[in-house]
């Protein structure tokens, strides 16, 4: 299936070198004034760090800002379940971090398939966002002194790991939101929370509002803007079972998809190593276990397959400590996408633990032998209680187990440097995009590109846009917004009317097998061909079986819920559209057909050094892939090794 | 793995609320297939399978990240909020907890500043309000200085963090005999009490807070320590203790 070619994409990064390209950037962006800036309506869906950050950051400088969530407060957005920490370039620990090194461990990290503009933005305002989470009060982890203290993180060789215990995500957006309700109560920015977006309307070419769904009264409102900036999370639940909330969901990314916006790098989905193994049928997540917990947890199966012994049976040498045997510089600290598939062959070879034999030990025995209880329980303390409560066995007696799931997806809406869409007007930020990480995100990067996005880059990008002119007035009664609702209210009045058999979590359930199975951590030509059919076939007998209850008029879970699978068959299809073209192996994506001697991956920068965009042409017909040609101009291609 | 094999069977007693002000009532499910390993809220989620696929209108519960971190879920169990392990969240509480066959009783965060929407679903939008005055340190994007300028010690940045822990979930005030937000107020007003960068609005913090807790309808705080108990964070009462320091501080002038 070879795809429909498009056009080549431009990033508008000022090009030059990397060091001063935002600050000439920023001096060649327009200005709005402080009495016009009220004149201008922005409206931000999604309030976790990249909303929660942008929403406050623009009400401070006096825009009018209508901030929504689809939560019952800003304050439990995803970004809440962020564990480990946050990367910044800051160098306190001496130990030869700069701005350079975090840029290049993210470049590398990525597999060389993000652009390097970004990257070095990135990298750079990573300090700010430190100094200004301590200003507000986030209270990180210090040592003695008083000074600020770091942890190590997958795919890096320095300390530049800022956290909280094992809840930094809670911190930062806790900060984040408490500037935004700073802003809530000076006027400048109005709440909506419980309501979903399900359109984004368009006037002469521009983003000019969102159609969406009050979820406590069913009624559906338009809202009417400047500008819509898209916070709203990765798409990892297309999967079904991810670590991602049973709420997150792609279906405001999708609708902006449908309406032109290009969609980026589907494929490229991070399936993170150390989350708790399934246990059954019923499961409706699965959990995440820090990545810093392989600071000091040694990663081990027993040597021969289908030993069932117990752990403490296994005598030292009669272990595997796989990721320090493949990869003695980085152990069991290599990234994520490495140390899954490490995972999941070990557990193809038969040599998985547990009862499913679907998982691998994370021992802790050296480190509290070496530590002692108290201080393994202070960097962990939370973590190791939330493993106990989760499987009921205690971390401290006996190893853990874990297995690698759906976290994250690096993936998203195409943006430019100022990251805005293909769509002028809606800029989209955080995991919603698709810009900074590449194939592979690393550790503790999440965090730091939402808060950058939002606090850093957006303040000054959107004003540019806003400041360019040209935006007529408009009112919510104008044609465009209310056939947006119109067609809203016939998506829900025809999920409403299918009278099936079969229930949502079903169909999502089957969904996700077929995608975990044939495009999850290994993929080949054959399995996402086939997914592709099985996909389409889902989505047909979705419409034609489901049983979506209620009515459309009040609360209604079922109804929401059936609205994002609908749009995941979409995605899901997309995602293994994509998976099928990029004819190589690198970071997430690993294509079986494309593999060393050793089994590594076989990256191919002669034909795949690009981002594939994808646009959509209409629900049953072929995408159009359109590339942004990756240049590096400062780091070169490598191998990525971790040996 | 330590769970028993073999698959429970429970009755369930739920409220059940078609909106705010609409008359509610008990009713009682029995559902079967579960394991011991499932959480609460995946039985709640095989129950209302079962209710989908009978035609029936599944029970409205609150729920997100699933891990006991958002604040989201909440439900009182036989009468406790969040159900009967200590710092515990609804949502990773596991049925082992329950034995086979046992009657559950469940109800929503029942307080008046928390109007019912639907079945289990409560509005506490009251708790924002409350931040919105002032459960912040007031600084601008941008006007930060340099992060290690400020020196904390370990020892208090770890006592704010206990604080910072809060999930905002309601336990509390669900918990406690009347309906008072105090631990969830004590623990924003303690964490900024500790940390230097919150001394500065320290006075008005907890005066605007403390004044919008009364009007939401909260009650006062007559020392249960209920709300201790609920709480699925382990946030301590001494947290109300700093509220009280704090509010004669500002509106006295003593301490």
């Amino acid at each position: 299936m070879t795809p429909l070619l498009g056009s080549t994409l431009k990033s508008g990064a000022p090009g030059g070198p990397l060091d001063t390209q935002w600050d000439r950037h920023k001096g060649d962006l327009r200005l709005v004034s402080p009495a016009n800036k009220r004149q201008f309506t922005i409206i931000v869906v999604g309030t976790g760090l990249a909303g929660g950050s942008a929403a406050a950051a623009l009400g401070e400088l006096g825009y009018n800002v209508l901030s929504f969530c689809i939560q019952d407060s800003p304050r439990r957005a995803h970004s809440v379940a962020a564990q480990g920490g946050i990367n910044a370039a800051k160098n306190y620990q001496n130990d030869g971090d700069s701005v350079y090194r975090l840029f290049y461990d993210t470049i590398k990290g990525g597999d060389f398939r993000a652009r390097e503009s970004n990257v070095y933005r990135l990298a750079q305002l990573s300090v700010n966002i430190i100094d200004q989470c301590v200003a507000q009060g986030v209270p990180f982890a210090r040592e003695y002194g008083g000074l600020l203290a770091n942890r190590s993180f997958g795919g890096a060789q320095v300390s530049r790991t800022f956290y909280a215990r094992g809840q930094t995500g809670q911190q930062l957006l806790l900060g984040a939101y408490g500037s935004l309700m700073r802003q809530v109560d000076a006027g400048t920015v109005k709440l909506f929370p419980r309501r979903e977006m399900l359109d984004l309307v368009v006037i002469d070419g521009r983003a000019r509002g969102i159609v969406c769904r009050n979820l406590v009264s069913g009624q559906l409102e338009r809202y009417a803007a400047d500008a819509v900036l898209l916070c709203t999370g990765g798409y990892a639940t297309v999967y079904f079972l991810s670590t991602n909330a049973v709420n997150s969901n792609a279906t405001a990314v999708w609708r902006c998809y449908k309406h032109g916006a290009l969609f980026a790098n589907p494929c490229f989905t991070q399936i993170h190593p150390t989350c708790i193994p399934l246990v059954g049928e019923q499961q409706s997540k699965l959990t995440l276990m820090s990545e810093s917990l392989r600071n000091d947890g040694r990663v081990w199966v027993p040597k021969t397959p289908g030993d069932t012994r117990a752990p403490e049976q296994i005598h030292e040498a009669e272990r595997d400590y796989f990721l320090e045997r493949m990869y003695p510089a980085f152990g069991n600290l290599v990234p994520r996408d490495i140390a899954s598939r490490a995972a999941k062959h070990v557990c193809d070879e038969g040599r998985g633990v547990g009862p499913t034999k679907l998982a691998v030990y994370l021992d802790f025995a050296d480190a509290l032998k070496r530590l002692g209880e108290e201080v393994v329980r202070e960097r962990y303390g939370n973590l190791f209680q939330m493993y106990k409560e989760i499987t009921g066995e205690n971390p401290y007696q006996v190893p853990m187990r874990i297995f690698p799931a759906p976290h994250y997806t690096m993936g998203g809406l195409w943006v430019d440097y100022n990251l805005m869409s293909t769509i002028p007007g809606l800029f989209v930020l955080g995991e919603a995009n698709f810009s900074d990480h590449g194939a592979n995100r690393l550790g503790a990067s999440a965090l730091m590109q939402g808060l950058c996005d939002g606090y850093f880059v957006i303040p000054y990008t959107v004003g540019h846009y806003l400041g360019g002119g040209g935006l007529k007035k408009i009112s919510t009664d104008d044609q465009a917004f209310r056939e947006a609702e119109q067609r809203v209210r016939a998506t829900v009045k025809r999920l409403l009317g299918i009278g099936g058999k079969k229930t949502v979590r079903d169909f999502h359930w089957q969904l996700g097998r077929i995608l975990w199975d044939r495009a999850g951590m290994s993929r080949n030509a054959a399995g996402l061909t086939e997914a592709i059919e099985q996909v389409r076939a889902l989505r047909q007998e979705f419409w034609e079986n489901a049983c979506v209850p209620g009515s459309g008029e009040d609360f209604n879970k079922s109804l929401e819920m059936a609205g994002r699978v609908a749009d995941c068959f979409e995605l899901g299809e997309l995602l293994c559209r994509d998976a099928l073209q990029r004819e190589e192996s690198c970071g997430c994506h690993f294509r079986e057909e494309h593999q060393t001697a050793d089994g590594e991956l076989q990256r191919d920068d002669e034909r795949f050094a690009f981002v594939a965009a994808w646009e959509y042409t209409g629900d049953d017909a072929a995408p159009v892939m359109h590339r942004e040609p990756l240049r590096f101009e400062t780091v070169h291609f490598t191998t990525r090794s971790y040996k | 793995m330590t769970a028993p094999s073999g698959r429970r069977a429970y009755t369930l007693r739920i409220w059940r609320q078609a909106g705010p002000d609409q008359l509610g009532g008990f009713v009682e499910y029995r559902v079967g297939g579960i394991d011991p390993d499932m959480s609460f809220l995946e039985t709640l989620d095989q129950l209302n399978e079962d209710i989908i696929q009978q035609g029936g209108d599944p029970v409205a519960f609150d729920s997100d990240c699933r891990e006991g971190i958002c604040g989201t879920c909440g439900v009182c169990i036989d009468g406790r909020a969040h159900g009967p392990l200590p710092n515990v969240t609804t949502c990773t509480l596991r049925m082992r907890e329950f034995p086979d066959g046992a009657t559950l009783t469940v109800e929503p965060f029942r307080a008046n500043a928390f109007p019912i929407v639907k079945d289990l679903v409560v509005d506490r939008g009251a708790l924002d309000r409350i931040i919105q005055r002032g459960g912040y340190i007031s600084v601008n994007v941008g006007a930060a200085p340099e992060a290690n300028l400020m020196l904390i010690g370990k020892d208090t940045a770890e006592a704010a963090m206990d604080s910072a822990a809060c999930i905002g979930c309601g336990a509390c005030v669900a918990a406690c005999p009347n309906a008072s937000a105090a631990l969830f107020v004590g623990a924003k007003i303690r964490q900024f009490m500790l940390l230097p960068q919150g001394h500065v609005e320290r006075g008005h913090r907890v005066l605007a807070m403390a004044e919008q807790m009364d009007e939401e309808g909260f009650g006062n705080c007559s020392n249960h320590g209920e709300c201790e108990a609920a709480c699925p964070k382990a946030i301590a009462i001494e947290n109300i203790a700093a509220l009280r320091r704090e509010y004669l501080r500002a509106a006295f002038g003593l301490l």
